[in-house]
C-alpha cells in the first residue's frame, strides 16, 4: 500500500507540469459576449476546447476538467483579423504601398537591381516582371515574427497575411497570429492573389513596367495567358497522344490558383477605375485602400465588391514645409477618410479593416477609434475585424464570431473595445491563452514618466507666447 | 459634411447624363460658324445636346434659357490634337521600345486641374497621347473636357482610337552610350535603338510581327470554319493594335520633326501598307509638304515653338501655312498645359506668318483637327446637327484681347468665367478652415506628449 501511495504521489507529480501548461478545456464565465454576428449576451458563458468553440451561452454547464476564468467586468469579441497583411511573415517590410503612393513616382520603386551580375533585361510582359503568383504566404509564415506580439495585444488573433513583393504578389492565407510550428499557423489558403502597382523607378531603359498603365495592361495579359494556357491544357488533355504538349508557367498555376483578386484603389478614379478593370478581367475582386471612398459610396454598393479600408489614415506629412499650402483635396480626403467606414456601414457595403502598416497596438487602437468618432458604430467597427472578414474571404464557417463549433479565437476587453480606457486583458489564439503586455497596449515602457520629444517642447513654446 | 459638398461647384458632383437635355438659345452674337461663314447678330438654338438652328432670327422656344451675347463671339470648342493632360501614373512607358501593349484609356485622370484650365481657355476636345520615348508608344484615347464628370464618361463616344508613334532624338536617346545630359542611364541600361536607322527597324519589325500574328488568327478562325477545333494563339496586347493600324481600325499619330524621318515613316507605311493619320510637330514639313499630301497624311503642328532641340532647329513659323496651301490637313496643337489655354491665339499667329484668312486661321483649331480626329460629323464647327460644344468670348478669339466667358459641350456649361470668379473666396475660406482645423489639431497634439 505505501507502494501505491508512493507511485500515486510520484504520477501526480510528474502530470502537474503538463497540466499547468495545457489544460484541456477553459471556461470564461459570466462575461460580456459579443457573438459577432449580430447577437450579444449582457451575462454569458464560453466554453473553449481542443482549440474550438464547444459552447457559448447563458447558462453553460461548465465541466470538471475546465479551467475557469471569471468573466465578471469583462468583455468577449471574436479575435480580430487583419483584413490584409504581411503579420507572420518575418522580416517582412511594411506592407505596399496603397494605390494613392503608387499614382505617380512612388517610394516603393520595383525590386532593386543591385546584385553585382546584371539581370537580365525585362523586355516585356513575357519575361512576366514582377510576379509572385506561385509565393505563398502559407510557405513563409513563422512564429517567430517579431510582430505578433505587438498585434495581438492589440487584440489580433487572426491575419489575411499575404506576400508582399512584385506586382503579382502571391497567394495569401488566413493566418493565426500563434502556433508551435508555422503549420500551425494556417487557419486556409489560398484565400486571394494580391496585385500592387508598381509605378516609378523604372524609365527608359529600365525594367518593364515602370508607368500605371503599363501595370495594368500587363495584369490584363497576364489574365489573357492564363485563359489561353487553360485551353491549351484542357485540348492536350483531351487528346495526348500525338500533339506537342504545352509548357508548363508556374506563374500562370499560381495565378489559377486564386479564389480572387486584391486591387488597389484610394482615389475616387482608381475606384472607378478598378471597379471597371476588374469586371473586365471577369474575376471576383476585392478593393483595397479606399480613402477617397466618400465619392464612391453608391458604386461600390452597386458594383457588390467587398472593401478593405486602409487603417493608415492621410495625415499632414510629419516633414512638411510649413511655407506649403496643401492641396484642397489632400485637405478634404485627410478630414474626410476617416468617416470612409461609417458610409460603408450606412450604405450596407460588405467592408473590413486592414492594418496597411500600423503595427503598434496603441497606433492601431487609435485608428479604428478615429473612425468610430467620425460615425462608424462600435458594433459595425468590431463586425468590420471579424466576421465580414471571414465572409469575405470565404472562411465565415470557422471564423469570425462566437459560435459553437468555430476556433477558439477571442479577445478579452475590460471596458467597451476602443474605449481610450480600455484594455485588452487576454487574446485566445487556437485555445491557447495570452496575457497581452500593459506596456505594449500604452506604447511607454514600464513605470517610465513621459519624456515630451523635442518638437513637442517647440509646440508647447509657441502656444504658451 | 453635406456643407462641403455644397460649396464645391459641379467638379465633385456627378451629374447623370452627359447630355443637356434643356434648351438654350445664345443670342445676338457674332457667330463664328467655321464652315459655313459668320452671322453678324446671330442666335444659335441648343437643343438635346445639339444645336438645333443657326441664323439671324432663330425662333425662341417658351421653355429656353436664354443667353444674352450681345456684342461676344461665339465659336466651335477648340480642338488639341496633341495632350498629354489628365494622365496618371506616367506619360512614357519608356522601358521598351514598342509600348502598344499599354492604353492611356486606362489612366485618365478626370482630376487633373489642367482640365478645368483649359477649359478655361476654351478648350473642349483633346487627344490624348503617350509620350515620344519609345519609337512605338500606347494606345491613345479622345477626349471631352467633361470636367466633374469621371474617366469613363469624359472619353469621346466614336472617335477612332490611336497609336503614338515617335521618329527622332526621344526615343533614341537611352541608346546611346554617351554619358551627355540627355542620355539616361548606365549601359546596362542602354535600350535599343540608338539611331535614327534604329527607330525605323523598331517599327518595321514590330509590323512584321504583327502581319505574323494577323495570318494566325486568321489560319486559327478558318480551321475553325472548316470544323476544327485547334488551339487559339496566344492573344498578344502588343500586336492587336497594330492589327488594327494595318486594318485601318485605329489611326497612327507619329511624332516627327526632320524631314528625312518624315519620308522615311511615310514610305514605311506605304511599304507596309497602312495610313499616317497625322504627323504631329512635324517642324520641317514645310520641305516635305508634297509627299505629306500625297501620302495623305494629316499634320499637327506648333504656331512658333522651336529650336529647343537640334531636330527642332531647322523650323519656321510659316510651316503651318505652307503645307497647307500645298493641300495638306494642318491643324495646331499645344503639347503643353499652358499653351492649350490658348490655342485660339496660336491659330492667329497663322494669319501673321502665312498670310492664312481668319477662318482658315480658326479652322487650324476647330474643324481641321475635327477632321484629322475623325469626328468632324460631331464637333469642329458650329452647324445644325453637331454637338453643342462652343465657346463665348468676349471679343474676336483671334484678338490678343479676348477670353472665354462661357464653354459648352454637349450643351451642358462646364465653364463660366462669371461664376468661377463669384465661387473663389467661398473656396478660399472652405480650404482655410481645413487648414486651420489641421493645424490646431497639430498643436493639441504636440501639447500632449502623452501617446494614447
Amino acid at each position: 500500500m505505501h507502494c501505491k501511495l508512493i507511485l500515486a504521489a510520484v504520477a501526480s507529480f510528474a502530470l502537474s507540469p503538463l497540466l499547468s501548461e495545457v489544460p484541456s478545456a477553459i471556461a470564461i464565465k459570466d462575461a460580456h459576449v459579443v457573438i459577432g454576428s449580430g447577437a450579444e449576451l449582457p451575462k454569458g458563458t464560453v466554453l473553449l476546447r481542443n482549440g474550438l468553440i464547444q459552447e457559448v451561452g447563458p447558462n453553460v454547464s461548465i465541466p470538471a476538467d475546465a479551467w475557469v476564468i471569471d468573466g465578471a467586468g469583462l468583455t468577449i469579441y471574436p479575435g480580430f483579423i487583419d483584413a490584409l497583411g504581411t503579420w507572420g511573415i518575418p522580416g517582412a517590410s511594411a506592407p505596399p504601398g496603397g494605390a494613392a503612393r503608387t499614382a505617380g513616382a512612388g517610394p516603393q520603386a520595383p525590386l532593386p537591381q543591385t546584385t553585382s551580375t546584371p539581370a537580365p533585361r525585362i523586355r516585356g510582359p513575357e519575361d512576366r516582371p514582377q510576379t509572385y503568383t506561385n509565393e505563398r504566404a502559407a510557405d513563409l509564415v513563422s512564429p517567430t515574427d517579431n510582430r505578433l506580439d505587438a498585434a495581438r495585444s492589440a487584440g489580433f488573433t487572426t491575419s489575411a497575411t499575404f506576400p508582399n513583393k512584385g506586382i503579382f504578389e502571391g497567394l495569401g492565407a488566413m493566418i493565426d497570429l500563434a502556433g508551435e510550428r508555422s503549420g500551425n499557423m494556417v487557419v486556409a489558403q489560398p484565400i486571394g492573389q494580391q496585385v500592387a502597382f508598381r509605378v516609378g523607378g523604372g524609365g527608359m531603359g529600365r525594367a518593364f513596367p515602370s508607368s500605371l498603365m503599363g501595370n495594368i495592361s500587363y495584369v490584363r495579359q497576364l489574365y489573357l495567358d492564363l485563359d489561353q494556357y487553360k485551353k491549351a491544357k484542357e485540348a492536350y488533355d483531351s487528346h495526348t497522344g500525338g500533339t506537342p504538349r504545352p509548357e508548363y508557367d508556374r506563374y500562370l498555376e499560381g495565378l489559377a490558383e486564386s479564389p480572387r483578386l486584391l486591387l488597389p484603389a484610394d482615389q475616387s478614379q482608381q475606384i472607378d477605375r478598378m471597379l471597371s478593370f476588374g469586371a473586365e478581367l471577369k474575376v471576383p475582386f476585392v478593393l483595397y485602400g479606399l480613402h477617397e471612398a466618400y465619392r464612391r459610396v453608391n458604386q461600390i454598393k452597386t458594383a457588390n465588391v467587398p472593401a478593405l479600408v486602409s487603417l493608415k489614415w492621410p495625415e499632414k506629412p510629419k516633414d512638411a514645409d510649413p511655407a506649403d499650402t496643401p492641396n484642397y483635396r489632400d485637405l478634404v480626403m485627410r478630414e474626410q477618410a476617416p468617416a470612409v467606414p461609417g458610409l460603408l456601414a450606412k450604405a450596407g457595403v460588405k467592408f473590413a479593416f486592414y492594418s496597411d502598416g500600423v503595427e503598434s497596438a496603441p497606433d492601431l487602437k487609435k485608428a479604428i477609434k478615429k473612425a468610430i468618432d467620425a460615425g462608424l458604430p462600435r458594433a459595425e467597427a468590431i463586425r468590420a475585424l471579424t466576421l465580414t472578414v471571414a465572409e469575405i474571404y470565404g472562411v465565415a464557417d470557422r471564423l469570425g464570431s462566437i459560435e459553437k463549433g468555430k476556433i477558439a479565437n477571442l479577445t478579452i476587453t475590460k471596458g467597451e473595445a476602443f474605449d481610450e480606457k480600455s484594455t485588452i486583458e487576454y487574446v485566445f489564439i487556437d485555445g491557447k491563452q495570452f496575457r497581452p503586455s500593459k506596456e505594449m497596449q500604452t506604447g511607454l515602457p514600464a513605470g517610465s514618466r513621459t519624456r515630451p520629444t523635442l518638437s513637442d517642447t517647440a509646440e508647447i513654446k509657441e502656444s504658451n507666447r | 459634411m453635406k456643407r462641403l459638398f455644397s460649396l464645391l461647384p459641379a467638379t465633385l458632383a456627378l451629374a447623370a447624363s452627359l447630355i443637356n437635355a434643356e434648351t438654350l438659345l445664345i443670342r445676338n452674337a457674332t457667330v463664328l460658324t467655321v464652315t459655313k461663314g459668320t452671322v453678324e447678330n446671330g442666335s444659335v438654338l441648343v437643343e438635346n445636346g445639339r444645336i438645333a438652328a443657326v441664323g439671324k432670327s432663330v425662333s425662341v422656344p417658351p421653355d429656353a434659357t436664354v443667353v444674352d451675347a450681345t456684342g461676344k463671339f461665339l465659336m466651335p470648342g477648340i480642338i488639341d490634337c496633341h495632350s498629354h493632360t489628365a494622365i496618371e501614373g506616367g506619360v512614357n512607358e519608356g522601358t521598351v521600345s514598342d509600348s502598344s501593349m499599354v492604353n492611356i484609356k486606362d489612366v485618365i485622370d478626370p482630376n487633373d486641374i489642367n482640365i478645368y484650365r483649359a477649359l478655361a481657355g476654351g478648350l473642349t476636345v483633346s487627344n490624348v497621347l503617350h509620350g515620344s520615348a519609345n519609337a512605338i508608344g500606347g494606345q491613345t484615347t479622345v477626349i471631352k473636357l467633361r470636367w466633374g464628370k469621371t474617366a469613363q464618361d469624359m472619353i469621346f463616344e466614336g472617335a477612332t482610337p490611336g497609336i503614338k508613334f515617335a521618329l527622332g532624338e526621344n526615343p533614341k536617346r537611352q541608346g546611346q552610350p554617351s554619358q551627355n545630359f540627355f542620355s539616361q542611364g548606365t549601359p546596362q541600361e542602354r535600350r535599343y535603338p540608338g539611331t535614327r536607322m534604329g527607330v525605323e527597324e523598331v517599327i518595321r519589325e514590330s509590323f512584321a510581327d504583327a502581319k505574323n500574328y494577323q495570318a494566325n488568327w486568321k489560319e486559327y478562325k478558318d480551321k475553325t470554319t472548316r470544323g476544327e477545333h485547334p488551339v487559339p494563339p496566344r492573344k498578344d496586347l502588343r500586336l492587336e493594335p497594330l492589327v488594327e493600324v494595318l486594318e485601318g481600325r485605329r489611326y497612327v499619330h507619329a511624332h516627327c520633326y526632320r524631314s528625312d524621318e518624315i519620308l522615311m515613316l511615310l514610305r514605311v507605311a506605304d511599304e507596309t501598307g497602312f495610313k499616317i493619320r497625322t504627323l504631329q510637330h512635324v517642324l520641317e514639313g514645310y520641305k516635305v509638304a508634297k509627299e505629306i499630301a500625297a501620302h495623305g497624311a494629316g499634320a499637327s503642328t506648333f504656331s512658333d515653338w522651336w529650336s529647343y532641340k537640334i531636330e527642332a532647329y531647322d523650323a519656321t513659323p510659316y510651316n503651318a501655312a505652307i503645307m497647307a496651301r500645298k493641300g495638306v490637313l494642318v491643324s495646331l496643337n499645344s503639347d503643353s498645359d499652358e499653351l492649350q489655354r490658348h490655342l485660339n491665339l496660336e491659330a492667329a499667329k497663322t494669319m501673321r506668318y502665312g498670310g492664312l484668312s481668319e477662318t482658315e486661321a480658326l479652322a487650324m483649331v476647330t474643324i481641321n483637327p475635327a477632321k484629322q480626329l475623325g469626328v468632324d460629323d460631331k464637333v469642329g464647327s458650329v452647324e445644325v446637327g453637331k454637338s453643342a460644344d462652343l465657346v463665348l468670348f468676349d471679343k474676336h478669339p483671334l484678338s490678343n484681347a479676348s477670353k472665354p466667358l462661357k464653354v459648352w459641350i454637349d450643351g451642358h456649361e462646364y465653364f463660366d468665367r462669371d461664376k468661377d470668379l463669384e465661387i473663389r473666396p467661398k473656396f478660399q475660406a472652405d480650404k482655410k478652415n481645413l487648414l486651420d482645423k489641421e493645424n490646431a489639431k497639430g498643436k493639441e497634439k504636440a501639447a500632449r506628449p502623452t501617446s494614447l
